[in-house]
């Protein structure tokens, strides 16, 4: 089954740090939670939410040619505003939250009733 | 100076044709990479996915030329004296070449091997040096070449076909 993007962010208590991204259009089947950008660059698809604590620039080019169209940043991480600007621009939506990434992935499973 | 050859299977007869008599491209983009420059690089493999995309490539094909492209331009960054990124379009495949200026691969065998890294503790820093970025790019692509060797450049080149 899938989810809405903002039933998620919801459920972790997200904030949105983006601004041009229709999150609640955005549908997710599944998820996927590293730090090695090239293990997420060759295993994630366009169809998951990236969880991580990794917050450099290169995450976004990351999210955007592997068409990841959202990043959960945990623990209270919070990207630089060039980091933010860059994805408005790719049209990716960056959300933070307070969990740990072991809890906004266990949460996302949960709600994907895998 | 080493090589290094990967063909899948499907494709190598057709690769080798090529490679023996390489014809002119429809089209060639031509990117220069700078030493460490974190902030711009992936730039390339996000135009050279554009350009492709709007010829109409398929999904699937445009996300293996990004893994592709991205891991051979951030090797570049990462790993080399700066260097130059090459994709020549062709109306079935595209060949990217990515040329650097040194300072070479010690064993590519070595390099090739997954989890194996030479990366800096600040470009681990930055999420890269798992030592993934050649089996990736082996991965997806149709055609690997590696042409390298100890204080001399790195040259590798890729075919995807549509």
């Amino acid at each position: 089954m899938s989810i809405k993007l903002d039933v998620y962010i919801e459920a972790i208590n997200g904030e949105i740090l983006t601004e041009n991204v229709d999150y609640k259009n955005i549908e997710l089947d599944d998820g996927y939670c590293s730090d090695l950008l090239s293990d997420v660059m060759g295993n994630a698809l366009d169809n998951q939410v990236w969880i991580t604590i990794m917050r450099h620039l290169n995450v976004i080019a990351v999210a955007s040619l592997t068409g990841v169209p959202a990043v959960v940043f945990t623990k209270n991480i919070k990207p630089d505003v060039a980091v933010i600007e860059k994805a408005n621009n790719e049209e990716i939506c960056l959300i933070t939250c307070k969990l740990s990434s072991f809890e906004a992935s266990g949460i996302l499973y949960q709600l994907l009733k895998k | 100076m080493a090589e290094y050859w990967n063909f899948e299977p499907n494709y190598e007869q057709k690769a080798k044709r090529f490679f023996a008599n390489i014809p002119k491209p429809e089209m060639i983009l031509n990117y220069d990479i700078a030493v460490k420059d974190f902030v711009h690089s992936g730039n390339a493999s996000a135009q050279i996915k554009l350009f492709l995309k709007r010829l109409g490539v398929d999904a699937k094909v445009l996300r293996r030329v990004a893994v592709t492209s991205y891991e051979a331009e951030i090797n570049i960054t990462a790993h080399s004296f700066g260097g130059t990124i090459v994709g020549n379009i062709f109306p079935e495949m595209i060949h990217i070449i990515f040329q650097d200026r040194g300072p070479g691969l010690k064993n590519i065998e070595e390099a090739m091997t997954p989890g194996f890294s030479t990366a800096s503790d600040l470009v681990r820093e930055m999420g890269f040096g798992a030592g993934l970025g050649l089996p990736n790019i082996k991965k997806n692509s149709d055609v690997m070449h590696i042409v390298s060797a100890e204080n001399e450049s790195t040259m590798l080149e890729i075919l995807i076909y549509y």
